[in-house]
């Protein structure tokens, strides 16, 4: 997807605009993933800068002001040993944000290549390389990491580790069930007729017509990287004690939930508003990426 | 169609046998002896030497492989290094309940995701599709251990109306066993439905841009036949794949539901094992979600092929 479109792409014959240019300003016109993008900056910049933004040190024990309710000094209240919350959800924003990137750029980057040479060239390549898929992929996220964490003993980067190996294979197949498809359409058969030879078929034509569903499922992999990072912490496996993590304050609040929910009520939030963000990013980039998509819209703008 | 079926059923087998290495390798990464691991400071000579012996831990890699497997393949897993029981009827015994809890979350799923995915779809741009996708993003973003403690926290503790954890088997009354499903099941249905429902959704609407739907339209047939007649036939090819991913990972990947509800499932099981560095029962249990797995998928392809014919004659 380069910004210089040839003059023969009819798509941009017409008018000839920088597609990064539409990207953005389709993006921009769409208010949730505006609001998304907003979110994700902030949260960024609180990984960055936590413990200088938080309030109070991540573990500052203050027992006479133990399980207190948000109040103007505690905004999210205090937990069991009286660390302010809101300090420590802040602090661990950074280890969620780092585990996501990570593990999903791995599996991005692994991924991808193996779908397309698989749903490309079929046949043998094709079989071998979806058979080793099938083996990492006969491992369900949750358990393939408890098992590594099981050998390696509990921590962030053995999470990251499994986490992106548990990916690979979706993004493999994913981008191989839609190179299938597009490959039977009569655009690649033109393109080999007029002598295109394969890395050019692939990548100019195959690659920007399977975008789409590896941008939605990128987006849906950043949600479940960072929901299973809390998952696994929520299980004593991820984030050792005393750095803060927001699935093992779920797990610790839980234990004082009907006196204190806010120990469990504001990580879960934090979790939850980190997550949909990605999602509306994600949303907001498919639907100004995928011109398919679009012309949907607009025909249906113009026939109403 | 039966040669692909057998060229699907050999494939199976063999990424089984990747399967089967991974798992074994496993257990053999793990630093120091796992039986002395395992005993901890229940350490008895006489059981060390008993578990040591039964594992055939003193033979060479491979034959220790080839019996493991050979093990495997008549049903014996091995006995647990923790209380001596046998694996697979540890395994066994978890086993209804890990089931019971993936069809009901993926009926849930169902039922909400395929409608709510193809009005959304076809009334794309709607007041509907925008509620749709707004409750399917929370839906997604939703933490299951979360929702799984506010359930609790609404249903159990405040209202009383459900039991806040246990499973009762159907045998002991259908009206138990339903009580006990229905937080565990919702906690995990309604993510798996919002998950279903985006890809859905995006199948449709997909379908819904191609050619024939124009002819179809141009020849002047309902909103509604074209859906049914010309989208949907051409839509549930990646349903069908994010369907049978969901239930995957609702028989094997449902490890944080199952804890929370005190679930006895096979993900609580391998949990329990890990903390107990019991690794027999973790490379059964883990062996035997995979293959669970593995068979979804298969039964997956073959569905992908009897809809597809371009997927089944290349």
């Amino acid at each position: 997807m380069s910004d210089q479109a040839p003059a023969t792409d009819d798509r941009l014959a017409a008018k000839p605009v920088s597609r990064t240019r539409e990207t953005i300003q389709t993006l921009m016109a769409n208010r949730l993933a505006v609001a998304g993008l907003v979110v994700l900056t902030i949260l960024v910049f609180v990984g960055i800068f936590g413990e200088a933004i938080a309030p109070y040190g991540i573990n500052d024990i203050d027992i006479p002001k133990r399980l207190t309710g948000p109040s103007s000094d505690h905004w999210f209240g205090t937990d069991e040993l009286g660390r302010d919350v809101f300090s420590r959800v802040i602090v661990a924003a950074r280890v969620s944000l780092q585990v996501g990137f990570i593990a999903v750029g791995f599996a991005l980057v692994v991924g991808v290549p193996i779908g397309l040479i698989s749903g490309y060239y079929r046949g043998g390549v094709d079989s071998f390389l979806m058979r080793m898929m099938d083996v990492l992929f006969s491992f369900p996220a949750i358990l393939l990491a408890i098992a590594i964490l099981a050998v390696l003993g509990p921590g962030v980067g053995n999470a990251m580790i499994a986490i992106g190996l548990v990916y690979t294979p979706i993004f493999a197949r994913i981008t191989r069930g839609s190179v299938l498809v597009v490959s039977e359409e009569v655009y690649i058969r033109a393109a080999r007729s007029l002598g295109a030879g394969d890395r050019r078929i692939i990548f100019r034509h195959i690659l920007p017509n399977v975008m789409a569903p590896i941008i939605v499922q990128t987006t849906l992999s950043l949600a479940f990287a960072i929901l299973s990072e809390a998952a696994l912490s929520f299980l004593g496996l991820g984030v050792q004690p005393p750095n803060p993590a927001w699935g093992r304050m779920l797990a610790e609040g839980r234990n004082f939930f009907e006196q204190a929910p806010w120990m469990g009520i504001f990580p879960g939030l934090a979790i939850l508003f980190t997550v949909m963000s990605f999602n509306f990013v994600g949303d907001g980039l498919r639907d100004a990426l995928d011109p398919k998509q679009k012309s949907v819209i607009e025909s249906r703008g113009q026939s109403a | 169609m039966s040669g692909f079926l057998v060229k699907r059923i050999l494939q199976m087998l063999l990424a089984l046998f990747g399967v089967s290495i991974v798992v074994f390798a496993l257990m053999h990464l793990v630093p120091g002896d796992p039986v002395r691991v395992a005993l901890g400071t229940r350490f008895d000579q006489d059981l060390y030497d008993a578990l040591r012996e039964r594992a055939g831990l003193d033979q060479p890699l491979i034959q220790q492989y080839l019996s493991w497997l050979g093990g495997v393949l008549t049903g014996d897993l091995g006995v647990s290094f923790r209380n001596g029981q046998p694996v697979t009827t540890l395994i066994l015994e978890r086993l209804p309940a890990t089931i019971t809890l993936a069809l009901a979350a993926l009926f849930i799923a169902l039922v909400v995701a395929l409608p709510a995915g193809i009005i959304s779809a076809v009334r794309s741009g709607s007041g509907l599709d925008y509620t749709v996708s707004a409750a399917s993003q929370v839906g997604i973003s939703m933490p299951d251990f979360w929702a799984g403690v506010m359930y609790i926290l609404i249903f159990s503790l405040t209202l009383g109306w459900l039991p806040s954890s246990g499973y009762s088997p159907l045998s002991e009354g259908v009206v138990e066993w339903a009580r006990h499903l229905i937080l565990p099941a919702l906690t995990i249905g309604l993510i798996s439905g919002s998950i279903i429902t985006r890809f859905v959704r995006s199948a449709v609407l997909e379908a819904l841009n191609q050619d024939y739907v124009l002819t179809a339209r141009a020849k002047g047939l309902s909103e509604w036949q074209i859906v049914r007649r010309h989208v949907l036939p051409n839509a549930w090819i990646p349903i069908v794949t994010v369907v049978g991913l969901q239930l995957g990972f609702l028989l094997g990947g449902v490890v944080v539901t199952e804890v929370i509800f005190a679930w006895p499932g096979l993900g609580r099981l391998a949990l329990t094992a890990v903390k107990d560095r019991d690794f027999t029962v973790l490379q059964g249990a883990v062996l035997y979600i995979a293959f669970m797995f593995l068979a979804i998928n298969l039964i997956v392809d073959i569905i992908y092929a009897r809809l597809d014919p371009r997927v089944r004659v290349s």
